[in-house]
């Protein structure tokens, strides 16, 4: 029960969100200096796919949060009965 | 014909008979020895039909080699191998003979050449997979058997009815390119379609695998659905109606796989999002959407075995696989996390989804289907927030729910540490994987465009995920299910049941009040007192109008009240009438 993990301190996971912020941040700042060239037009704006990546995260957690959990969300027991 | 053919239907049918009168180690060298064989015997042959009996003027193919069958048998034989290992330890009974016959089936519909012994051995899957199904032994999982039993049941009749129609249209029974320009074309479409999970037709999947045993989920995520991507790939490539029905597959499941709590039903939900990413490249049609989607097929098997794998193993030490019950596991478990992990890297470069994922996407884009294109970039950040974060998070990291529980059993880690290695050898090695797809074509994953969008993309999406659990935005675990499809024949069913019974009750009781109760008394009531005294208000005007005496008058009422008293006048009423009858049917 209380055997102490790598994550259980908390500094631990501040380092790991921290590195994670740097990571996107360089590869975000990687298309303006490699120009990668994509076959399509919208691929070859800088930072699509960062941005794709993170809205459609939000969006897909949000929308089934909100709309979605309380529409179909039933007790565990719901088809026992 | 002079190379003989070994069907592996067969090796592993007989397999799936003979294996319960084997015992201890034997069994497990036997049970280890069937796949290895039964590849051997099939790896070295060139494509052509084997196997080929007439029966009443048909040609039945058991043995229709090619290079698409191939490599799905390839997989197959792999994954056999995986599975038993896993289950070594944990298999019961006979799940290991439902493991060996649904393989087995699986194996007769891949290499099956005619549409008829492709139904037989269709249908001997759905057999095979109740056998797993029911090895859950629990109330859920019967239920689930019976369910998935009339779905598979239904969808059979179905691909039967094409196919009996299909052979008068055309006058083939050859499995082979079909259209939907038949009526017997459309029927085998849906059929096949049932199998592959198709959006309202999916619900089977979500519901009986979660219920399965813990090997039984890991052998089914890796069979029936793809036994019908193949079957697709082979019957309809180009047919766009499955870009549209790929598109729906590829983000719906995403929104059930986020609120959801019972892992393996993630993981079922995740599993139709990729079927979707096939569907589409099937609806493609072109060359490298074909190879893509048996690529990705083989890819899929891989990865997603493996994290069923790690769940039931989880799910062997704590006795669940709801994320509200786990938590903080990788102490306890540091390999079960580490595959788990592996698994859920699966489209990152260096890892097999990478390497296959992108071969969808690219068709996709030089086919000029944009709209398929931005769906499914949308559902690979999706399915990487939903299985490759939330299962390795909620089960081994997040909060530590406190089991002291033991490392996966050793079967178990050895079966999870081939199928992740062989993750990794995908990605490290993609030209091994290509040269064994259907259509020879040039395609170079690793390119630094393609490296650099898809890190951003899963980076960002990590990001999105950490940043959303940290405001506290993130649905958090919730001990609840999810209204889905199924809803309709478990609710859906009941409420007509309930509806009808409502009616035919509410009309049963108003009946019996108006006819029991009313009707009869007033017919007993009229038929003692109405005919008499009818006939002698009757009577009496007759009397007053032959100017009888008022005494005679009541002489004979008295004689009347007593003829009905007794009864005899209404006998004697009934006989007049008859003679009646009786003098009219002859006279007319």
């Amino acid at each position: 029960m209380d055997k102490q993990g790598f994550w259980d301190d908390k500094r631990h996971i501040h380092w790991l969100v921290i590195s994670l912020i740097i990571v996107s941040a360089i590869l975000f700042l990687l298309d303006f200096v490699l120009h990668p060239h994509h076959h399509s037009d919208w691929e070859n704006w800088p930072g699509f796919y960062a941005v794709f990546g993170f809205v459609a995260t939000v969006v897909l957690a949000l929308v089934a949060r909100y709309v979605f959990r309380p529409l179909l969300s039933r007790k565990e027991d719901y088809y026992d009965n | 014909m002079t190379i003989n053919f070994l069907s592996p239907a067969l090796i592993f049918i007989v397999a799936a008979v003979l294996i319960p009168f084997f015992k201890g180690p034997l069994r497990n060298v036997v049970m280890l020895a069937v796949p290895i064989l039964s590849l051997g015997s099939i790896l070295g042959l060139p494509a052509g039909d084997y196997a080929v009996y007439s029966f009443m003027n048909v040609d039945l193919v058991f043995g229709h080699v090619d290079a698409l069958s191939r490599i799905f048998a390839i997989i197959f034989h792999i994954i056999s191998f995986i599975s038993i290992i896993y289950m070594l330890k944990i298999g019961k009974g006979l799940e290991f003979s439902s493991a060996f016959f649904y393989a087995g089936a699986a194996f007769g519909v891949l290499f099956a050449g005619d549409l008829l012994s492709f139904f037989v051995f269709w249908e001997l899957l759905t057999i095979g997979s109740i056998g797993l199904i029911l090895s859950g032994q629990s109330k859920r999982a019967f239920g689930a058997a019976y369910r998935y039993v009339l779905m598979h049941g239904i969808g059979g009749l179905i691909l039967f009815a094409g196919v009996v129609m299909h052979w008068i249209e055309t006058g083939s029974i050859a499995v082979a390119q079909m259209s939907l320009t038949g009526f017997g074309g459309w029927l085998i479409f849906i059929g096949l379609g049932i199998n592959a999970a198709w959006p309202l037709l999916h619900s089977w999947l979500s519901d009986a695998y979660p219920e399965a045993s813990i090997a039984g989920t890991v052998i089914l995520s890796a069979f029936t659905t793809k036994v019908a991507v193949y079957a697709l790939a082979r019957m309809f490539p180009g047919t766009e109606l499955l870009i549209w029905i790929g598109m729906i597959m590829a983000i719906f499941p995403l929104i059930y796989a986020v609120i959801e709590n019972d892992l393996r039903r993630v993981l079922a939900y995740a599993l139709i999002n990729q079927l979707g990413f096939m569907m589409v490249g099937i609806g493609i049609g072109t060359e490298l959407a074909i190879n893509g989607v048996a690529a990705l097929a083989f890819n899929h098997i891989l990865y997603k075995s493996v994290y069923f794998m790690s769940v039931g193993a989880v799910m062997y030490r704590t006795g669940s696989a709801k994320a509200t019950d786990l938590g903080g596991l990788y102490k306890r478990m540091p390999l079960t996390t580490l595959f788990c992990i592996v698994a859920s890297l699966s489209s990152f470069p260096l890892f097999g989804g990478f390497v296959t994922k992108s071969l969808v996407q690219s068709a996709a884009l030089y086919g000029h289907e944009y709209l398929a294109w931005f769906v499914l970039l949308f559902a690979t950040a999706g399915v990487f927030l939903v299985a490759g974060i939330k299962v390795p998070y909620f089960a081994f990291f997040s909060k530590d729910a406190g089991h002291e529980v033991e490392e996966a059993p050793r079967s178990m880690l050895i079966a999870m540490g081939l199928g992740s290695a062989l993750c990794l050898l995908l990605g490290l090695f993609p030209q091994y994987l290509y040269k064994m797809l259907p259509y020879s074509v040039y395609y170079e994953p690793y390119t630094l465009a393609h490296v650099l969008a898809q890190l951003q993309l899963l980076a960002f999406s990590g990001l999105a995920f950490a940043l959303l659990v940290l405001a506290g935005l993130y649905p958090s675990e919730k001990r609840a299910i999810n209204l889905d499809i199924d809803l309709i024949y478990r609710k859906g069913f009941s409420a007509i049941n309930q509806g009808i019974a409502w009616i035919a009750n509410g009309l049963n009781s108003q009946a019996d009040r108006m006819i029991h109760q009313k009707l009869v008394s007033a017919v007993a009531n009229f038929s003692k007192n109405g005919v008499p005294t009818l006939l002698s208000r009757g009577l009496s005007l007759i009397w007053i109008g032959t100017g009888m005496p008022e005494s005679t008058r009541k002489k004979y009422y008295r004689l009347l009240d007593k003829r009905i008293l007794l009864g005899s006048l209404p006998v004697a009423i009934i006989v007049v009438v008859a003679m009646l009858y009786f003098v009219l049917l002859y006279t007319l």
